[in-house]
Formats: structure tokens, sequence, C-alpha cells
């Protein structure tokens, strides 16, 4: 009996010690948190990419809590509705941003793109890419080699096997930017998802004068300036013998896609053109 | 014999074309000259499209300390001042010239006869040699002038001539030196004066015994200067390497190789220092080795800087119908050509032609842990672990294993029975370790 009490009495004093420790301690040393990091997080896609340019999302929540204006925080997963949503929580206003995706500009498939010599060496493009120019005449084009590939976590880019090209899953892609740094010939671009997912760019990245890159590929953009005077808008410039695209000002009408010499403009998610209906003349002379 | 203490490999010598005499290849009829160079800064062109040129007029100014002239090796009308391919298959500047006729600048001597003496004074030397465009032609191009121009405090002791020429296959240094033995003492000695120092060793190795007796026996007319065969073991052509097999020092790691009193310069150097001191020519050619196994006719070639190699390849009987790698240099360190239609450049030291049986590379294995990459890493690094580090990325630990000590001698991807590709891996580590340094800057 005595023994029982003994233990109890010691128990509860060392507990009651304790007690009193650990109060004063969480008082000395309490870390403030805001609860609103928490809400922030919620809103978040929750795909910890670091697209943001932060460790994950709650690295961007504690930044847009701490941030005066939103103005240069976005988060290229979700994009503006996402942002809305973080700024309605902290009662601030949210920074205008479109959401992007992971675009590869490399068109020269096997076909259009011929082989001049073999590589057969590691099976990485930065050590191919350190090596020497590249398997087609081209040296400024996609090798083929995927360290894009190994490089996503979100496995959302693979390689076609039609076209031996990168292509992106656009459902999959958190925009984070890890393939744009793996591609040692900096081919991947992120771009403005655009309004249903439609997107009209320039499926190149060499600066060779034309009469160079015309024989290395059929699909190189020649940096003709067709395209810069069909566009209405001014969306298109060509610098180095190589055109862009401005997605912020393209309207996507489609006018630099028809006139582009080499196909080099593609246009994605765009419903198909209506079949040109024959006119009367065409029909009464066919083409020779 | 002597040789350098850590590691090395021998592979077979190969050395068909040797004892070939030279041939003077054919001008081109379009000579392509660039501008840029392997290290350094690239030049800037000081002619324009429509210029008339002459043999050794300058075409591109050195811009900065470590870059070099370019002089034009032909005479015509410039065509157009473009990028052109270059070994690596990316595009560089150059100077695209239309060759008429062949006239030489009236400052150039042409007479064979042989100029011993040389009144200038060190400073006038190195500039001599700074305005003629001379680079190391090793392999490597660095700028002559500035090997010459020791940092504040260093002293040089002894002036090392590389006249290795260790990779297998390449025979140009040893036929430069059995033609033009006289003209490289007289080279060296112009060296020795130029860094002040009263004794230069001209390290070769055993498998050159008709060039070590030919300059042995006229080193005996100069003073100073001192022959040395050394034990054939390659990569005995590096530069550190071969400080610790003529005199025994070894340089430290990230040092040069001023730290330990020496000089090093290729032996085909020598011979332009002496055309440029001595007769006034600036380095527009150079001998190039054509070979290969299948090759019909190879042999060694006096050539113009920024003919195309299909132009000399041609004159050696034509491309091999079995060729299934073309090599821009030798076996070991040499690059991969994807086109003959890239020129000759300063550092071109050969083409090689391997045959598809031999060119294809083997299926790699893993690694057994057998450590012979280790044992043959003239440098003393460890490559299958490098290898392991630059797969994963981990920069910061290769930079602590020493990986800028690299030679990339390609010494441990030789030797490895797994096939593993040992040196593309630890190159590519190498360059991005390299970049993060200068980044740091």
């Amino acid at each position: 009996m005595n023994l029982i009490l003994i233990s109890l009495i010691t128990l509860v004093i060392v507990g009651t010690l304790s007690a009193v420790i650990l109060f004063f301690a969480s008082k000395k040393f309490e870390v403030y948190e805001d609860p609103r990091i928490d809400e922030v997080e919620l809103a978040l896609p929750a795909a910890n990419c670091g697209g943001c340019g932060f460790p994950g999302c709650r690295g961007f929540a504690n930044a847009c809590v701490k941030a005066d204006l939103l103005d240069n925080l976005l988060c290229p997963v979700g994009g503006t509705p996402t942002m809305e949503k973080v700024a309605a929580i902290l009662g601030k206003t949210a920074g205008q941003g479109d959401a992007t995706v992971a675009v590869v500009r490399c068109g020269g498939s096997c076909d259009l793109r011929p082989r001049t010599n073999q590589y057969d060496g590691v099976s990485s493009c930065a050590i191919a890419h350190n090596l020497y120019g590249g398997e087609t005449a081209c040296s400024w084009g996609c090798l083929g080699l995927g360290d894009c590939i190994v490089s996503c976590k979100f496995d959302a880019i693979y390689i076609n096997p039609e076209t031996l090209l990168p292509e992106v899953d656009e459902e999959k892609c958190t925009s984070c930017g890890a393939c744009v740094k793996a591609c040692p010939k900096a081919i991947i671009e992120l771009r403005k998802k655009g309004t249903k997912s439609r997107r009209i760019y320039v499926n190149c990245v060499n600066q060779d004068k034309g009469a160079v890159n015309k024989k290395a590929c059929e699909a190189a953009c020649i940096g003709c300036s067709k395209c810069v005077k069909e566009c209405a808008f001014d969306a298109i410039t060509v610098t180095n013998n190589l055109a862009y695209i401005d997605p912020n000002k393209c309207t996507l009408c489609r006018k630099c896609v028809a006139v582009c010499p080499t196909s080099a403009i593609v246009e994605l998610n765009f419903p198909p053109r209506k079949a040109k209906v024959p006119t009367k003349e065409a029909e009464l002379e066919p083409a020779n | 014999m002597r040789t350098f203490k850590i590691g090395g490999v021998h592979p077979k010598e190969y050395k068909f074309s040797a004892g070939i005499g030279t041939k003077i290849s054919l001008l081109p009829k379009q000579a392509i000259i660039p501008l840029g160079h392997y290290l350094g800064a690239p030049s800037k062109a000081v002619v324009t499209k429509g210029d008339l040129v002459k043999v050794g007029q300058l075409l591109g100014q050195a811009s900065g300390f470590v870059s070099a002239n370019v002089h034009s090796s032909v005479s015509g009308k410039v065509a157009k001042i473009d990028d052109a391919i270059d070994a690596s298959g990316y595009k560089r500047p150059a100077i695209f010239i239309d060759v008429e006729g062949d006239e030489w600048m009236e400052s150039i001597d042409r007479s064979s006869t042989i100029k011993r003496e040389c009144t200038m004074t060190p400073e006038e030397i190195i500039k001599k040699i700074s305005d003629a465009g001379i680079v190391g032609l090793g392999g490597a191009t660095f700028p002559t002038h500035v090997k010459l121009s020791p940092p504040p405090g260093k002293k040089a002791e002894v002036l090392i001539i590389n006249a290795i020429e260790c990779e297998p296959y390449l025979t140009c240094d040893h036929q430069l030196m059995l033609e033009k033995g006289e003209e490289i003492l007289v080279g060296v000695s112009i060296l020795m004066k130029a860094i002040n120092v009263n004794r230069a060793i001209i390290g070769i190795e055993n498998n050159k015994k008709d060039a070590i007796a030919h300059l042995e026996r006229l080193a005996k007319t100069f003073t100073g200067i001192e022959v040395m065969a050394l034990k054939v073991q390659y990569p005995q052509g590096g530069e550190k390497q071969l400080i610790d097999a003529t005199i025994g020092r070894q340089v430290p790691s990230g040092a040069i190789p001023i730290e330990v009193g020496a000089v090093v310069q290729n032996v085909a150097t020598t011979f332009a220092v002496y055309e440029a001191v001595q007769k006034n020519k600036p380095l527009f050619e150079r001998i190039i080795t054509i070979t290969g196994k299948s090759m019909a006719q190879q042999g060694n070639f006096w050539v113009r800087i920024g003919t195309a190699l299909a132009t000399v390849v041609e004159q050696a009987g034509g491309m091999p119908e079995d060729t299934g790698k073309i090599v821009a240099g030798g076996p070991m360190m040499g690059r991969s050509l994807s086109s003959l239609d890239v020129s000759v450049a300063k550092g071109t030291a050969g083409v090689l032609f391997i045959p598809t049986i031999e060119s294809a590379r083997k299926k790699m294995k893993n690694c057994l842990r057998c450590a012979k990459c280790v044992s043959v890493c003239p440098m003393g690094l460890e490559p299958y672990l490098l290898m392991g580090q630059s797969e994963n990325a981990m920069w910061t630990e290769m930079e602590r294993n020493r990986i800028m000590d690299c030679i990339e001698c390609g010494c441990c991807a030789f030797t490895c029975p797994s096939n593993r590709p040992l040196l593309d891996h630890v190159r590519y580590g190498k360059t991005t370790v390299g970049g993060i340094i200068r980044s740091r800057r």
C-alpha cells in the first residue's frame, strides 16, 4: 500500500514539474505561424513542383502571406484562378498572370531532318551536346536522347515514337520548368496556355540563315518574315533569322500558320479547319 | 629510361605514316579560315568582303590577352565573313577567301637558307611571336606569347620541348623533326632567349629513334639543348606528365608549369617560332597526318590553314570505303567529325579513318570495381567515382575530388574492361563544374 502511494506521489510531482517547465518553455520559445499560411497552402494545387521559384507549395504560401503585393508571385500551375483564391484569403489583389505549359520547339522529325551521322555514345543530351552538334546538320534542334523526360517528375513529357521528338502531356504538365533547365539546346519554353489550351508558336529554334537551315531540316524557320507581314497585331518578331510569336499579343487568328512556307508555325488544340469548298474554276482546271 | 610516375597506358602505336616524306598539299579553291580559337576570345576581323588579300596578310586581330592573330593562308578575294562549321559541328565565325594565284607578302623570307643568328631582345621575340599569331600546335591551341610571359614573381628555369607525339597513328611531329631538325633547334634557342633560360630539354618517345639520333647530332652544335629519349607511355605528351618525365617535378593541382620553373612548348610550335622570328612568316600552314588502317596513300601533308579536310584527304587517295568513324586528331583525344567539309585549323594534327568494324562502341556492362581506371589515371583521380557523381549531378563532390585536374586523356575509358563511357561522363562533369567555378568569380 505504502509503495503504491509513494509511486503515485512521485509521479504527480514529476508530472506537475514537467508541466510547469513545458508551459514556460512553450511561452519562451514560441514560433508564431500565421494560420493563413495553412489556408493558402490548401488553395494551392499541391504539386510541390517548384515552378514558382519557391521550395514547394508551402514555401510559396509563406511568401504570399509575407508579401505586401502579390504582383510578382504566380503559381504557374494554377494561374490566375488560383491566385485570385489566394488573394481572397489574404485580402490582397492578385497579380495578373496566366497559366503556362511547356512547349517543345523543334519540328525536326526523322523524315524532315535527315541524319548525317550516327551517335553511339552515352544516351544523354547533356553529354552529346558537350561533344558535338548532333546527329543532323541542324546543331540547334532536338537531340532526342530524352534528358527532358528524365527531368520531369510528373511523367508529362514523352517521346513520340513516330517523330522521335518529345511531346508534352498538357493534363500532367505543371509548368515547373525542370525540362527547360534540363534541355541543353534551350528548345523548351514555358508558354501561356491560352484559351481552351489553344496555342500558336514557332516550332523551331534554329538561328542559322534560311539557306543553310533549309538544307538541314525541312521544318526549320527560315526567317523569311512572311508571318510578320501577315500578322495584324505586331505579335511576331524575327531576330537572328528566327521568328518568335509573343503569346501576349497573339490573338490566335491563325493567319501566320497558313503563310509559313516551311510549316514551322504550329497551331495546337484548334478545331479542324473547314475544308475549302473547291470553286468551279478549280474543278474545271485541275492543277497540272 | 624515364617516364612519368603515375598511371598511363600503352596503346598499339599504328604509326603507318611514319617515315613517309611530307607532301605539299594543293591549294583549295576556297579557304575558310576560322577566326575563333579553341581557347580564348575569337579574333576580330580586320578585312571586309571584297578585299584582296595576300598570303600572310593579317585577317583577324587578337581581342584580349588570351587570343591570337589570324593571317591569310592564301591570296585572293574575301568572299564573305560568315559562320562555318568547325570540328565540333557548331558554327563559328570564319573568313571565306576565293583563292586566286599564290601571291605572298613581300616581307616573308621564302628562301630555304637557315638563319641561325637571332639578335632580337626577349621582348621583341615575344612581340614577334604574338604578331605572327602562334598558338600551341599540340592541340589545345593556347596562345604561345601568353605562355612565354610568366606571371610576376615567377621565373622559368628550364624550357621543355614536347616532341612526344604519344597519340597512336599521328606522325606529323616525327616527320617535322626529321625534315626540319636544324630549324627546330634554332627555334628552341630563340625560345630559350625569350624566357631567359640556359637549359632546354627536347623530350622524344623512344619509338622515334631516327628523330632522336638526328636531333642529338644537331644539338651538339647548340649550347644548352639536350635531347632526352623517354619510355613510350601515353599520355606523356600531357604538359604535367612531360614535366614529371623530364625533370622529375610535379606540378601541384590547379597550378601551371611555371610554378615548378618549367615552360613547355610543342615541337611544331617551335618550328613556327623559328619561321616567325627568322623568316618573318606568320603561322598559316602546318603539317597534318592523314592516316587509317585502310587508307591507300596515307602520309603527312603541309596544309594551309583553312583548306577543307576533303581537299587534303583526296590527295591521300580519298576516304576508304569501310570508314565507320572519322576522327580529327589521334584516336585517344581526337574529336569525331560529322563532315569532311570542316577546314584545317591551327590545332588540327591529323585525320584518322577508323574502319566500321572497329569504330562502334562495345556494349556497356556494370562496373566491376576493379580500379583499373584508378591505376591508369595519370592525374591520380578516381574515374569510376567521378562518373557516378557526374550521373547524379553531385558537382560539389566532384570539385572536391579534383575533377578540374582531369586532362581528358581517355586512359580510363580505354582500359575499362566493362566498356564504360567514363570519359564522356567525366568530361561533362568537368565542363559543368568549370562553369560553376567561373560563375563564382
